[in-house]
């Protein structure tokens, strides 16, 4: 279905050149889960958003469905059938949720019954939320679920996530988990990618993938990666962590 | 009542009229009333000394609306209308105005629509008025509407003030008084393209007690157009005024957003929001990941902007 070949992106910054993602290889094979984990600031929301062609890598070539779309645009690939949840879901203003779901569904009209049942999937009752203009007005939770169910409508063959679960309740979690496992089994062949530090979804994997200081640290099955998890260090620069209240906070 | 097809595409466009309204109408074309309809509670009479009408409204009317549409499809007309509004206490109406000129020839085609509100003690007010321009001349599309608010204590006026297409140029005036507990809000949506020129300039004054005034302006300029605003809001009691003006520029567009604040009470709460840019680019992003092209989405953008 995809296939990442020695994809890098690089950016200027005031030391000169900085690798975000270093020679990367990946493969998202149809109708599989994957699970991209690791790190914060270990590269997963680019790699996300080189997929989506919302930023080019400097080099390596991607691969969709057999074709080079290394130099596609963002609405081609739309259109060729990917699909992309931000991990920060974009406000608007005067959009509506229901214009959102319409374009996400790519028809010219859409009837509030038929956008209803999307936000009722992610769990949010409908009618309350169809009219409301997609702006800061909603909960980071909302935000995020609304998000999600535009995704869902868009029925794409690969759907990619960023951080679905992000200000998503517990209680809600499960009904997340549902909303994954109806999508494989409701769209034939299509497959899934997942960013998520969460057990709960890096669970429902058929590969995990851990991406840290831009490349792919390790790769396998949920029983296989699991456990290396626990204790593994954060990309975001630390020099060295202050106990703040021992050096007295005041 | 006698419209020619493009009359009647204007009417549609300006008032979402199809057909002749219900309750009060008067419908302006080319420079005349080619139809008028009063009520028992709304009378509509034609003014002597100049051109245009006064509409009497009984106090204690409710739900009944007053259409008032005008219409130019005659290149090279120029002319200054008139109207007067007595709401009468307690009443609760809706006025739909309008202006639309349809200019097919090379000479300037100009509606400068005078209309003065008087607003009794209690009454609401729910005016609409959209502008529109169309047809291929050379001539210009010239609007240039001055409104008139007095309100009386504990009235409430909402504006809807939208001028989406083909006004070559408007100067737009609104001035308005405000009496103790008068709440008076005013929405414009406007979008200028080619190298139309739009300038709005609002005046108003909060004279009495818990009086509030709500300016909000929603704008885009495309292409190479020009727009001004202005907004001046006084407190003068303790009361509360507030304005806004949001923009988006696209193309060569140039927009000067000029919100004033006067304090002549301590206890007046006044403030002010402007903000002016470009379609943020995560929005055509996010757009674009559903589907749409740039261009489809900037559409989407403006639309909802707009709405
Ligand atoms: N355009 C850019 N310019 C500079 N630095 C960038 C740019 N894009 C990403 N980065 C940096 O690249 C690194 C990886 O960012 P990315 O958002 O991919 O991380 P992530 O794995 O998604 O992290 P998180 O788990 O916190 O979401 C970060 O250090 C980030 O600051
Ligand atoms: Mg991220």
């Amino acid at each position: 279905m995809l296939e990442l070949k020695n994809i890098s992106f690089e950016v200027d910054d005031e030391l000169g050149q900085k690798g975000i993602l270093k020679d990367v290889n990946l493969t998202i094979d149809a109708g599989k889960l994957t699970v991209i984990t690791g790190p914060n600031g270990g590269g997963k929301s680019t790699l996300a958003r080189i997929i989506a062609g919302v930023e080019k890598p400097t080099s390596g070539k991607i691969f969709y469905k057999g074709e080079d779309i290394t130099d596609m645009s963002i609405t081609d690939r739309a259109r060729m059938g990917i699909g992309f949840a931000f991990q920060q879901p974009v406000k608007f203003k005067g959009i509506r949720v229901v214009d959102l779901i319409r374009l996400a569904k790519g028809e010219k009209t859409l009837s509030s019954k038929d956008a209803c049942k999307y936000l009722a999937a992610v769990g949010l009752c409908a009618k309350d939320y169809i009219n409301r203009e997609v702006n800061g007005s909603l909960s980071g939770g909302e935000l995020k679920r609304i998000e999600i169910a535009t995704l869902i409508a868009k029925r794409s063959d690969l759907s990619v996530f960023d951080e679905p679960e992000a200000g998503i309740d517990l209680w809600s979690f499960q009904n997340l988990i549902e909303v994954f496992e109806s999508m494989r089994k409701h769209i034939e062949g299509s497959s899934i990618m997942i960013i998520s530090h969460q057990e709960r979804i890096l669970r429902i994997a058929d590969e995990i993938v851990m991406v840290k200081d831009g490349i792919i640290a390790e790769k396998g099955t949920c029983d296989e990666i699991l456990p290396k998890l626990s204790g593994t260090d954060s990309a975001v620069k630390s020099c060295g962590i202050v106990d703040l209240w021992k050096e007295g906070n005041n | 009542m006698e419209l020619t097809d493009i009359q009647k595409k204007v009417l549609a466009e300006v008032a979402d009229l199809h057909k002749t309204p219900v309750g009060a109408f008067n419908i302006r074309a080319n420079g005349e009333s080619v139809g008028r309809n009063s009520t028992a509670n709304i009378e509509i009479i034609p003014k002597k000394d100049v051109s245009g009408i006064d509409i009497r409204i009984k106090p204690g009317t409710k739900n009944e609306s007053v259409h008032i549409p005008v219409v130019i499809s005659q290149s090279g007309l120029k002319e200054s209308v008139y109207n007067d509004f007595y709401i009468g206490e307690g009443a609760d109406v809706l006025i739909v105005a309008g202006c639309g000129i349809d200019n097919c020839g090379s000479q300037d085609s100009q509606h400068d629509g005078i209309h003065r509100f008087f607003i009794e003690k209690n009454a609401r007010v729910k005016y609409v008025e959209k502008h529109y321009g169309s047809g291929e001349g050379s001539g210009k599309r010239i609007l240039n509407p001055v409104t008139e608010v007095y309100m009386d204590e504990g009235s409430t006026c909402e504006m809807e003030m939208v001028q989406i297409k083909g006004v070559d140029d408007t100067v737009r005036t609104t001035k308005a008084e405000l009496k103790a507990g008068a709440k008076l809000l005013v929405g414009e949506r406007l979008m200028t393209h080619g190298d139309q020129r739009a300038i709005s300039n609002y005046n108003v004054d909060i004279n009495g007690e818990g009086g509030v005034a709500d300016v909000v302006s929603r704008a885009v300029a495309r292409d190479r157009s020009y727009q001004e605003f202005n907004a001046v809001i006084a407190g003068n009691a303790p009361c509360r005024g507030h304005s806004e003006c949001d923009s988006i520029i696209m193309d060569e567009g140039i927009i000067l957003a000029v919100p004033a604040l006067k304090a002549n009470n301590v206890d007046a709460e006044m403030f002010h929001e402007a903000a002016i840019g470009k379609i943020a680019g995560e929005q055509l992003t996010k757009l674009m990941t559903l589907g749409l092209t740039e261009q489809e989405a900037e559409e989407e953008i403006i639309n909802g902007f707009l709405r």
